[in-house]
């Protein structure tokens, strides 16, 4: 699966790194740092520090993107 | 009978029927298609992207790849919804004919639009000598390919790393060398690092803390020139200061340009400073009059900001990128008086050093500097920049739970320097000059010219540069 953290808004409460300490890490007091491609087998843990980010600051996937007619 | 039907007809119809082209399939691409689909756009749709990668993330390519913690090719963005889309990826835009309405492409074929968005962005600086650039061990860094080469030179661990520039990106792979217990030296022309977006006072602040990290960092001198070896591998580099640094790998982190030349001929705006548009994201052509059917987002982008005086900004910012292309792919599929504003406090954010760096607001349009929270000491704090006595923006090491209360302060326009917090005040709160460089004058000033005197015959052209 794939994520992105809006690091403009993260506030670095940590509560993902609690949920899914695989997937986020805080390098320094605050600085947010997270694999924007974890197993799928983690998706669960992940949707739910994705829930339960007080900013909402983490993106995931919503659709699987697969569609692609590419050319050249 | 009102003009509304008609309108609210013509809306519907476009939506249904019409083709947009968007150029550049990355962030702003991207997030403009999803916005598009979500607007109840179902025409047809076209994405145009010069690298053969679907949309993928920058940001972590200069932290967590370089590290080694994740691989270049697993930054893909998450996809919001789908998008149902052409995708045209590993193929460039080679030009834009407004009169016909298509986008050409370096495969010949050529992409009729009704609207198209030009997100392209912008690239990664080469240093300057093409021989010395062509050096093996010499890197740039904008893309996953570029992040994956340079993982891969660092973990080959090289006896020593020359930065050369002292930005954002520059600072952060300095970070990731020291990390990783690599010899890294930083040449940076300026005084300090990072005094291009937060000004010389915080630059003294980010010199002590590569310092204190074991990075040789030069500042006021340049590299004059790159040297190789028998083989064609990098070996050391001459600096204006007359010294010698032996390194065998170097990354030129020189800043960006932005990806414009493909509109040449196009009549658009276009040039070294972006692409000009309104604040809806509606391209100006060449004489500033908006267009109705070519929009920009992102990197590439440069519009007027209400609250810098209207002064046309490039913001490479990644927020920036996400919240112009929502507001532009909204404004593409509706018309007046539905149209949104791209009205965002810039924002943006850097990991270096173990440091949490965070800024809002525009810090160059700044004069003074004031620390208003917490210690610089312990590299934990606040600052404000003021301009003509109102707080512009402000900046926090590792303290950014505190820049939503500033965004909130500039965003009205709160007096400069602000009302004390109350809280971990530092006890000198007293304005300084905040040291950006001069403004000066730009170093390539476009040839623009008017020819004509009646309106109907009035126009702007650019003109090739006299050397
Ligand atoms: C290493 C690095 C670290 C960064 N870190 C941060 C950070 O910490 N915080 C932050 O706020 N921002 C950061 N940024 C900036 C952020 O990534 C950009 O603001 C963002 O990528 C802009 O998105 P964009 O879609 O406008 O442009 P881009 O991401 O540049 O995408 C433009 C795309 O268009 C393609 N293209 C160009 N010309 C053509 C053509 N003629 N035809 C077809 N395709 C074309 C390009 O190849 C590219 O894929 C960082 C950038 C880099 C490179
Ligand atoms: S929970 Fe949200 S705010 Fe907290 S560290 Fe994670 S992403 Fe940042």
């Amino acid at each position: 699966m794939r994520i992105v953290v809006d690091l403009n808004r993260c506030q670095a409460y940590a509560q993902c790194v609690f949920l899914a300490h695989e997937t986020f890490r805080l390098t320094g007091e605050e600085a947010l740092t997270y694999e924007p491609n974890p197993d799928d087998a983690r998706r669960l843990q992940v949707q739910r520090a994705a829930a339960a980010c007080p900013v909402q600051a983490i993106v995931l996937d919503r659709s699987d993107g697969a569609e692609r007619s590419v050319t050249s | 009978m009102t003009m509304a039907a008609p309108i609210a007809e013509l809306v519907r119809d476009y939506k249904a029927n019409a083709r947009i082209v968007i150029v550049g399939a990355s962030l702003a691409g991207l997030r403009a298609a999803e916005t598009l689909r979500a607007e109840g756009f179902t025409g047809s749709l076209t994405i145009i992207g010069d690298e053969p990668y679907e949309p993928y993330d920058r940001p972590p390519l200069s932290k967590q790849v370089l590290k080694g913690w994740v691989p270049a090719d697993h930054t893909e963005l998450p996809r919001l919804r789908h998008v149902d889309a052409d995708w045209r990826l590993g193929v460039a835009a080679t030009g834009l004919d407004r009169d016909t309405k298509h986008v050409r492409l370096a495969n010949g074929d050529q992409v009729p639009y009704d609207r198209v968005l030009i997100a392209t962005g912008t690239r990664a600086r080469q240093w300057p000598n093409p021989t010395e650039a062509a050096l093996e061990g010499v890197f740039a860094l904008r893309t996953r390919d570029h992040a994956a080469r340079l993982q891969q030179a660092l973990a080959a661990r090289p006896s020593r790393v020359l930065v050369i520039g002292a930005g954002f990106v520059g600072s952060e792979v300095a970070s990731v060398c020291r990390e990783l217990d690599l010899p890294v030296t930083v040449a940076e022309r300026g005084p300090a690092p990072l005094v291009g977006p937060l000004g010389g006072v915080i630059g003294e602040i980010a010199a002590e803390m590569q310092r204190d990290h074991g990075v040789d960092l030069r500042c006021g001198v340049g590299v004059s020139s790159l040297e190789g070896d028998a083989s064609g591998h990098v070996r050391r580099a001459q600096l204006s200061d007359d010294t010698t640094i032996e390194a065998d790998m170097v990354l030129a982190a020189l800043g960006s340009i932005r990806n414009v030349e493909w509109l040449e001929g196009s009549g658009l705006a276009a040039g070294i400073w972006g692409v000009g548009c309104d604040a809806g994201g509606r391209a100006f052509d060449i004489n500033g009059v908006v267009t109705d059917s070519v929009f920009v987002a992102g990197d590439v982008a440069r519009a007027p900001h209400v609250l810098y005086e209207y002064e046309f900004l490039a913001m490479e910012h990644w927020d920036n990128a996400v919240l112009g292309a929502e507001v532009t792919a909204h404004n593409m599929v509706n018309l007046e008086p539905h149209y949104y504003p791209h009205l965002l406090l810039p924002g943006f954010w850097s990991g270096q050093f173990g440091v949490n760096i965070k800024s809002v607001g525009v810090p160059p349009f700044g004069d003074e500097i004031a620390f208003v929270q917490g210690s610089v000491k312990d590299r934990r704090f606040a600052a404000a920049y003021g301009h003509r006595g109102r707080i512009v923006a402000a900046v926090t090491f590792n303290q950014g739970k505190w820049l939503p209360h500033y965004a909130g302060l500039i965003e009205r326009s709160a007096p400069f320097p602000p009302p004390p917090s109350g809280w971990d005040q530092p006890d000198d709160l007293k304005p300084i000059p905040a040291e950006f460089p001069e403004h000066g004058v730009p170093t390539a000033i476009p040839d623009v010219v008017l020819t004509g005197h009646d309106p109907s015959e009035r126009r702007a052209e650019f003109r090739p540069r006299r050397r």
